[in-house]
């Protein structure tokens, strides 16, 4: 009876892992193994491509024009998580310690832009950036500038959509932090002299760092491979790593290339992940 | 700066930082919700602009219901979204159930490859999947979209379903067991009801992403099919237009309608 149990649960486990080995290993790791070869091979000038081991589209990268649009990516992305920071803790920190009873209805408040399609959002902003848009007509009522300022299509606008499309994503995870908080460790260090804000330096902030970095993480990677609202709110000008590979992919049919793109993204990204998670943690642990 | 020593729940919003903090809150809903307003507010513009109010009118409306290709979209999405759903919250279950229940040799590798695919930049995800298709021969078009949206959803609902399995007692499930149930009808009896809150969650989940993804779908999506998101992605390009604030009003208010439907129900489970 024992033996036969064993072979069931063996079964079971095998029925259990068949289905996500096969999806996600021939639609998810295969393709990745895909333009990880393709990134080797060579694009032939009608859109082939010919397997090889040739590193040109890497170094492709180190071309100015190309390492311009990767340094720009990055700083875009950090000033949006550092932005979505600082916009989001003091709200999530609002609702967690003096939300009270509207605690629910506040963080729902914060789900509905969460839950709301991104095109619709970033969409708001290319009608409020536009040429004779709201943000003209504040400007111009509050006499800023006389006549409208071009602002669609520049990096600020980007910015300006990616902070509006990821705060939410940010705002979650720190009040899910922020929300276990025991308040009595506050009410401890203020009890031993310590300033507020020294309580919220030395004690509430180091606390809430697994929201930070949950929130920082949700933020960073998919505004790093965004592609919608720099090409809705940047235009030709102001074109991220995720609008390049699009292009090789779409219009310039340089697969090679694109593929090289690709691969240097996702390692930069999940390299960023790793190390930041491995830093932080281990920070905290010798903190505690 | 008195520091008032009591508990700061009781302390109220009285001292000039308290209000500091909630000036500074409400600019922060403010700027999450002025946008939002504007769109949903010129969706009910007499005229063609998006920026200018020249009186009221539903016409944009009628003009949204009178457009083929947009309610095509929309049953498209409906098509992917549920049928997504319903696969990759089966197989996120099933993975769920493995990854918590079993020790396994590979156990370490299947948890990296859930996660990785839930941090993987969608556009990687979307040019990878692209390129394979065209390599496979597979014609791109609703099929390969399903493909994908169950693959980027599995992952979600894995990790939502281990959440809820991870909590739970097991002495109910080996009690079936004892009484003589089969590993299935324990399942099917006992453990299903037990995680169903997980398993809805998961598909809730599943459902959202696949009804709002862009970047994944535009790149497997092909000629052929177009999905709400790449309807509002092309109609966004040819031009800004009031049709565009019916459609996305439209949406906005089936969103708070599901989220509070929603809430109320997981809210209630909660409670119960």
């Amino acid at each position: 009876m024992g033996e036969n149990k064993g072979r069931g649960w063996s079964l079971g486990l095998a029925g259990l892992l068949t289905p996500v080995t096969f999806w996600l290993g021939i639609f998810f790791v295969i393709p990745l193994l895909f333009i990880l070869a393709y990134s080797f091979g060579t694009s032939g000038v009608y859109g082939g491509i010919t397997l090889g081991f040739n590193p040109s589209n890497y170094l492709k990268v180190f071309d100015p024009l190309y390492l311009k649009i990767v340094g720009r990516t990055l700083l875009i992305a950090t000033l949006n998580t550092l932005l979505c920071l600082a916009l989001g803790y003091p709200l999530a920190y609002f609702i967690a310690f003096k939300g009270r009873r509207h605690r629910n209805a506040l963080i729902l408040m914060v789900m509905i832009p969460f839950w709301t399609s991104l095109l619709v959002r970033a969409y708001a902003w290319v009608v409020i950036l536009g040429g004779n848009g709201i943000a003209n007509k504040i400007l111009q009522f509050l006499h800023l500038t006389d006549k409208p300022l071009n602002l669609i299509f520049t990096p600020q606008a980007v910015t300006m959509g990616l902070v509006y499309s990821y705060l939410p994503f940010m705002i979650l995870p720190l009040y899910a932090a922020l929300e276990r908080f025991d308040t009595r460790l506050k009410e401890a260090a203020q009890d031993l002299g310590a300033s507020r804000w020294h309580t919220f330096w030395r004690v509430t902030f180091p606390l809430s760092m697994p929201g930070v970095i949950a929130g920082s993480i949700l933020v960073f990677i998919p505004s790093a491979g965004e592609f919608v609202i720099p090409d809705l709110l940047g235009g030709s000008r102001t074109v991220m790593v995720g609008n390049l590979i699009q292009q090789q992919f779409l219009n310039a049919r340089d697969w090679a290339f694109g593929s090289a793109l690709s691969i240097i993204l996702a390692v930069l990204l999940i390299g960023a992940i790793m190390y930041y998670v491995r830093r932080v943690g281990t920070d905290q642990l010798e903190g505690g | 700066m008195g520091d008032s020593k009591g508990g700061p729940l009781s302390r109220g919003l009285g001292n000039l930082s308290d209000r500091a903090l909630l000036l500074f809150t409400g600019f922060v809903y403010l700027f999450l919700y002025a946008p939002i307003f504007v769109l949903v507010f010129f969706s009910f513009n007499s005229s063609r602009s998006t920026q200018t109010w020249t009186g009221f009118s539903f016409k944009w409306y009628g003009a949204l219901l009178q457009d083929q290709s947009v309610l095509k979209a929309f049953y498209t999405s409906l098509i992917v979204g549920v049928s997504s759903t319903v696969i990759a919250t089966a197989i996120g279950t099933f993975t769920a159930l493995a990854l918590v229940r079993y020790n396994f040799r590979g156990k370490g590798f299947t948890d990296s490859i859930v996660y990785a695919a839930t941090v993987m930049p969608e556009i990687v995800v979307g040019v990878s999947l692209l390129v394979f298709f065209v390599a496979a021969s597979i014609p791109l078009g609703i099929t390969t979209i399903i493909i994908a949206h169950v693959a980027f959803n599995i992952s979600f609902v894995t990790i939502v379903v281990r959440a809820r399995l991870s909590g739970m007692d097991r002495s109910i499930e080996e009690a079936a067991q004892d009484l003589g149930a089969n590993p299935v009808n324990t399942f099917l009896r006992v453990t299903l009801p037990l995680i169903l809150p997980g398993v809805m969650a998961g598909a809730l989940l599943a459902f959202t992403l696949s009804f709002d993804d862009f970047v994944i779908t535009f790149f497997v999506a092909g000629v052929g099919s177009s999905t709400l998101p790449l309807k509002i992605y092309s109609m966004i390009k040819f031009g800004v237009s009031p049709v565009i604030n019916a459609l996305s009003t439209v949406i906005l208010v089936t969103t708070v309608i599901f989220i509070f439907g929603g809430s109320r129900i997981f809210m209630k489970k909660e409670e119960g």
